[in-house]
């Protein structure tokens, strides 16, 4: 029973991590979606959203504003600091190379991470700064069944929850209204949709617009759970597998994606990792994502692309 | 505005700060400094790197430098990161009129890694509390100066002090102790020590990797739970040492059950965890956090002038480390001047000055630092000067000292040295010195 209880627990605590990491990936599949660039800075506009956010509050807190205030002020300056960073992604980054092959697109991006990971802490500071805005215990459920009972942290909750909302958002925003369906003809051919009077600049304006609101909601419960600081930004490297196997253009694929991780990692570092040293979940979800490239290449949720030769 | 960007496009490519330019003078010593300002560890490395440098600035500021030659100084960006690390070094090696005086890379992994360049280049690396530890013994390892205390001084003073807890060291047969570590050179380093330990006492011990940097410890942590260990011991560093006392607290582990190592006993590693750090303990690399009459004189010096780098971490563990790591370093080479007279040395005359380096209790107390340290003295044989540490408390707004010095059994810990530096020895090809012979 106690093997049975703590298996149950770690591939629950799997799965709600997994959500986290699927909040990290939104903001990759977004951009993906309606540019067709892999975005590398996304861990990096985490860093920046949360950076933003929790030293407007420290300093409103400070300067003696109530906490709701602080916070409503805090996230809109932090929404400000995003919006300026898509202004000047497209403006410097992207809009010069319109058209450009998709490996430049993401080698450009490469260097929008160096640039924002370098402000956001010449900005903002390098300290640990810890974030309270979502409870930090744990539940210990079915304790009549099992010793000790099921341990589930209340903030990978809350991560769940915002996730599920953020999906329902996104997916309205998508298939719902006209700047959505913009977004995926912008994907489908940057000067197709030109033609037809889809402005470019604005379309990539409003998508890293997004990202960064989207960055801005991980950075909330990430922050809260592990402080706002520079580490925010290694969730990228945990987001890309979660891609890999959910697909880089379905937002319920990096839901799925992220659930698979989260559990297998966890799984597997607690009953694999005794056995081959510990350590291991971090290769471990490219493991699984290198299994799910080998059978199906587009990920489980992936637009299977056919070309014409 | 030109200067705004700059700065900013600096930032951005984690490129080296320069605390104060190196001006190449005749008469300046030149003392590189390998920082960490930016990246994952920059929490835990800036207030050292500010210690650092504020020591310096104090020598130059009141007595002109050390004995009338003045510091030069210049810090590289290595961001923890051996590869850049070991570029930083290569930068600065040969900077100013005899090249860098002495290393103080704060990394384990830069350290191994600088352990094999440094014979080459005839410079002293100064790795205060980390590094090889088997590297306290200087007649394998001529140029590694693991000064205060090694991992292995940390491993056996952690056990000690539960069995100072426990009632006794007999009490500690049949007890569980676990090792949460970061996956590195850093983190395995104690672990053959521990192990020693653990025949020796009787507990059974388990080793739980981390891995970098440290924000996913969530399986380890209920492993935890399930497993009970009667003590954990924390080997991390940055944000893993308070990543691992918010999940201790969220699976009910208590906090005054786990003793960190003393580069996870500082102030960024509790605070941000609020009050889920209260209890939580770590060792003393001898010294703490607060001020003592050295401080007096940085106050006086440095702070009050506006040249101190520090801001809030001023007087804090990790910012004292440094002025200590700093002191050392100058002290060894105000020794060495007594033989090679007061004029820029090289690192070969440098070393010479650690290994004769006799920090007496009234030397401590004359340069300030009485309550900090304890004596410690270096020779040819003894790269490390000391084996002693204490254990701190959190309390939820300072460390408090709980413990007394504890000596480490160097009846373990000699042989461990002996063995291991033996094996590097002949892995290396290095015959070791004869200490008997060198003056």
């Amino acid at each position: 029973m106690i093997a049975f209880g703590q298996f149950l627990e770690v591939f629950i605590s799997g799965l709600l991590a997994g959500v986290l990491y699927s909040l990290v990936a939104l903001g990759f599949v977004l951009i993906f979606k309606a540019s067709g660039v892999f975005n590398f800075a996304q861990g990096s506009m985490v860093l920046l959203a949360g950076l933003a956010l929790v030293r407007s509050l420290d300093w409103l807190v400070a300067k003696g504003f109530p906490m709701w205030a602080a916070i409503v002020a805090g996230l809109m300056f932090a929404a400000v600091i995003m919006a300026i960073t898509a202004f000047l992604v497209e403006r410097y980054v992207l809009g010069p190379l319109v058209n450009q092959d998709g490996l430049i697109l993401f080698m450009s991006t490469i260097g929008v991470t160096f640039m924002i990971e370098g402000a956001a802490q010449f900005l903002f500071g390098s300290d640990v700064y810890p974030l309270r805005l979502f409870p930090t215990d744990a539940w210990f459920l079915f304790e009549g069944s099992f010793p000790g009972g099921i341990l589930v942290s209340k903030i990978d909750v809350w991560g769940g929850v915002i996730a599920a909302v953020l999906v329902a958002g996104l997916a309205l925003f998508f298939q719902r209204t006209k700047i959505g369906r913009a977004l995926r003809a912008v994907a489908d051919d940057h000067a197709a949709a030109q033609s037809v009077g889809i402005p470019l600049d604005w379309i990539w304006f409003v998508v890293w617009l997004v990202a960064g609101l989207v960055a801005l909601v991980a950075a909330t419960v990430w922050g809260t759970k592990l402080g706002v600081q520079f580490s925010i930004t290694f969730l990228a490297l945990k987001a890309l597998p979660v891609l890999i196997i959910g697909g880089f253009t379905s937002v319920p694929g990096a839901i799925v994606g992220g659930l698979i991780v989260g559990a297998g990692e966890k799984l597997a570092e607690a009953y694999l990792g005794p056995f081959i040293g510990g350590g291991i979940e971090y290769w471990f979800a490219y493991v699984l994502a290198l299994i799910v490239l080998l059978m199906r290449p587009q990920g489980l949720f992936g637009e299977r692309i056919i070309e014409r030769i | 505005m030109m200067k705004i960007t700059v700065a900013l496009a600096a930032a951005a490519l984690g490129v080296t700060a320069v605390a104060e330019p190196a001006l190449a003078q005749a008469n300046e010593q030149f003392l590189p400094a390998l920082v960490y300002r930016t990246g994952p560890y920059a929490p835990n490395g800036i207030p050292f790197a500010d210690g650092v440098q504020d020591y310096w600035t104090l020598l130059n500021e009141r007595d002109g430098g050390i004995n009338g030659v003045r510091i030069a100084s210049e810090e590289c960006e290595t961001g923890y990161a051996t590869d850049k690390g070991v570029e930083c070094y290569e930068r600065l090696k040969g900077k100013g009129p005899t090249g860098a005086g002495y290393f103080s890379p704060l990394s384990t992994g830069i350290t191994f890694a600088l352990t094999e360049k440094v014979p080459g280049d005839k410079i002293p690396l100064l790795t205060m509390g980390y590094g090889r530890s088997e590297s306290k013994n200087g007649a394998v390892f001529p140029w590694n100066f693991i000064a205060v205390g090694s991992y292995w001084t940390a491993a056996d003073v952690a056990i000690q002090h539960i069995a100072h807890e426990l009632g006794g060291i007999a009490n500690l047969k049949g007890k569980k102790i676990s090792l949460v570590y970061h996956d590195s050179p850093y983190g395995k380093e104690p672990i053959a020590a521990l192990e020693e330990r653990a025949k020796l006492n009787g507990f059974t011990f388990k080793a739980i990797p981390v891995t970098h940097p440290g924000v996913e410890q969530k399986s380890q942590w209920l492993a935890i739970r399930q497993d009970r260990p009667d003590y954990v011991l924390l080997w991390g560093w940055g944000v893993m040492n308070s990543t691992s006392i918010k999940e201790a607290a969220a699976v009910g582990y208590p906090r005054d059950k786990m003793i960190g190592v003393w580069w996870s006993g500082a102030e960024p590693d509790v605070t941000p965890a609020g009050d889920q750090s209260k209890g939580y303990k770590a060792l003393m690399l001898q010294h703490g956090a607060g001020k003592f009459q050295v401080h007096a004189d940085l106050d006086k010096f440095v702070v009050s002038k506006g040249k101190s780098v520090a801001k809030d971490d001023y007087a804090q563990v990790l910012y004292n480390r440094g002025v200590i790591n700093s002191m050392i370093g100058t002290e060894a080479i105000r020794t060495a001047m007594k033989k090679y007279g007061n004029k820029p040395l090289t690192g070969e005359q440098i070393r010479w000055g650690f290994e004769n380096l006799n920090l007496s209790e009234a030397r401590i107390k004359e340069l300030g630092f009485e309550g900090m340290l304890q004596p410690m003295k270096f020779t040819c044989q003894d790269h490390q000067g000391a084996d002693v540490a204490r254990v701190q408390q959190w309390d939820g707004k300072e460390w408090k000292t709980v413990s007394g010095y504890y000596k480490a059994d160097l009846s373990i810990l000699d042989p461990l040295v002996k063995d291991q530096s033996a094996k590097y020895a002949v892995e290396k090809k290095i015959t070791p010195r004869d200490c008997s012979k060198e003056s």
